[in-house]
């Protein structure tokens, strides 16, 4: 078995990669000339993030992995990054309310990460989490803004919620490693950052006039590399250039 | 009685090199020039971000892919302070953006070719970049007073894009033969059209003696086009590529390179929207207003709802 710190690391790296990688495809799109700035920004964030955990998890790694490497050579089903994650980019509405329920657990997380023992992931967190912080708090004041701002808004909106809510299930599994990892006290407890999650969520909902969906079936497997049709089609994107020409530098 | 003649002071005003501020008389041919130069300029980098961005999503490693979402998005920050300088002469942002969406402004022909493979985006960074800085260069002294501020800003960034540039095209020619090729090709087809960045030779030109005058222009298209040629070649050399003229050649005697005939028919024809991705192009700003409706209409719905409840609240 992988090693559970650098298993960890990967997944919170591949949840900062793809989560870039999505969001960068609204530059030059987005609806209006401010906010094409702010989300890029947010992309930008997010790629920064994913490359300081790559390069942890690269030394970890040794035997001459990169951070390239890790994002380019790696087949799909090495991909430890939440299914929601590689979801299709949708309307904004949809990006928004995604931004949403990821940077809000996002944001948990990396500010239990700023008590982890493990120095590296302590040091990546406390380098994050001003920008994380902002994240979740630019995509709550979105998701309020639709939830309440027109009816076509409203519905749309709350379409995506819905859409999206089982993917949620999946932020706060745990598997062997984490939890041994979280004994140790270099991962957070997930139960924990659940309820913090559950409180801020339905907080913004009301705001929003949108109501929470029920718990029901739950989407899961992107830990475990099982991923959805989406990933293979954002990976041969992503990974085509460096394949083609394995032995060429950038 | 004596008559002012205030279109005499204000030439004779620009002529002494102080700058025009948005409260200042001017002629309005003046406002009408800095607005549709200014708003053209501002539709070319926001048109600007599609052929390039559209690379962001396979950059070839992840130093490539930030520097160039940052890039992109600088773009955009710049056509935002441009269209700012052009509503400080009266003009609207959403009318400027009308017209481009309907077809009926002009933006910078270059952005209507395609880019291939990613040594398009180290050839657009290194020539059209290049070419744009020339430009922006001399406009840091225009006598419009916003108009200059928002160039000098823009001239800082805009530099650091043309290093980077140059950058992706020095890895590529220091790489495997197929890099090297790729940088070849994309030299190729970026040359001509960077060349014709500058617009129609001067005996061509019609707006340029009046902008002269004015001290909007300080220098003339051939001289910009001969400036950027002057210094792009020996970069290109360094590189180890050749520009695609055969005719380029040093003249001792001038100090300058003389360079081949300018297929100015091709320039006229993607001006006039049969460029290959003109369409394309208005086709994706079109696409992303249209889509963008319903938020900006959330948007502005919620604001009018919090100022109301403000309003209700201070009320009570």
């Amino acid at each position: 078995m992988e090693n559970p710190l650098l298993s960890y690391t990967l997944f919170l790296a591949d949840n900062s990669l793809i989560t870039g990688q999505r969001l960068s495809e609204w530059c030059g799109h987005g609806p209006i000339l401010e906010q094409d700035i702010a989300l890029s920004n947010i992309a930008l964030d997010h790629l920064g993030q994913a490359r300081m955990l790559l390069q942890y998890a690269a030394e970890q790694k040794g035997e001459g992995w990169t951070e390239d490497r890790l994002a380019y050579f790696r087949d799909e089903k090495n991909f430890r990054n939440l299914l929601m994650t590689e979801l299709p980019k949708g309307d904004w509405g949809y990006t928004v309310m995604r931004a949403f329920l990821y940077d809000t657990y996002h944001f948990y997380e990396m500010t239990s990460l700023l008590q982890s023992k493990d120095k590296q992931l302590r040091a990546i967190a406390q380098k994050a989490i001003k920008e994380i912080r902002y994240h979740a708090q630019w995509s709550a004041e979105w998701v309020i803004r639709l939830g309440d701002g027109t009816e076509e808004s409203h519905q749309r909106i709350k379409r995506s919620l819905v859409e999206l809510w089982p993917f949620t299930g999946e932020f706060f599994e745990t598997d062997e490693a984490a939890s041994g990892l979280n004994a140790n006290g270099i991962a957070p407890s997930y139960t924990h950052i659940r309820t913090q999650w559950n409180a801020k969520v339905e907080e913004v909902l009301a705001l929003a006039t949108l109501e929470r969906p029920a718990d029901g079936w739950m989407q899961s497997g992107g830990r475990k590399g099982a991923h959805t049709e989406h990933m293979g089609y954002l990976l041969a994107e992503m990974q085509h250039i460096p394949r083609s020409y394995p032995d060429a530098q950038w | 009685m004596e008559t002012i003649n205030f279109e005499e002071r204000f030439q004779e005003y620009v002529h002494s090199e102080q700058k025009v501020e948005p409260k200042h008389w001017m002629p309005e041919p003046y406002r009408k020039t800095l607005i549709r130069q200014i708003s053209q300029h501002a539709h070319s980098e926001v048109v600007g971000m599609l052929p390039e961005a559209n690379w962001i999503s396979r950059a070839p490693s992840l130093r490539r892919k930030v520097a160039l979402l940052a890039k992109v998005q600088d773009e955009a920050g710049h056509g935002l302070y441009l269209y700012s300088a052009a509503e400080t002469l009266g003009a609207d942002r959403a009318d400027l953006v009308g017209d481009l969406l309907s077809g009926k402004a002009k933006y910078s022909s270059i952005f209507n070719y395609p880019t291939r493979s990613w040594a398009d985006i180290g050839a657009i960074g290194w020539l059209v970049d290049g070419a744009a800085i020339a430009n922006q260069v001399m406009l840091c002294r225009t006598s419009y007073g916003p108009y200059a501020r928002a160039m000098v800003r823009i001239c800082k960034e805009e530099s650091f894009h043309q290093r980077q540039g140059y950058e992706i095209m020095l890895a590529l020619c220091k790489g495997t033969k197929e890099q090297k090729e790729m940088a070849q090709d994309a030299l190729n087809r970026w040359w001509w059209p960077s060349l014709m960045m500058f617009g129609p030779t001067d005996k061509e030109s019609t707006n340029s003696a009046q902008s002269m005058n004015w001290k909007i222009k300080r220098k003339s298209n051939d001289e910009l086009r001969q400036e950027f040629i002057d210094k792009t070649v020996p970069q290109a050399e360094f590189l180890g590529l050749t520009i695609p003229d055969e005719q380029l050649e040093w003249d001792e005697k001038t100090g300058h390179y003389r360079f081949g005939p300018i297929d100015w028919e091709e320039f006229y024809h993607v001006l006039k929207g049969n460029g290959p991705c003109n369409k394309e192009r208005l086709e994706a700003r079109n696409k992303a207003h249209d889509d963008g409706r319903w938020v900006r209409e959330a948007a502005n719905a919620f604001a009018k709802k919090t100022q109301e409840r403000k309003g209700e609240h201070s009320a009570a």
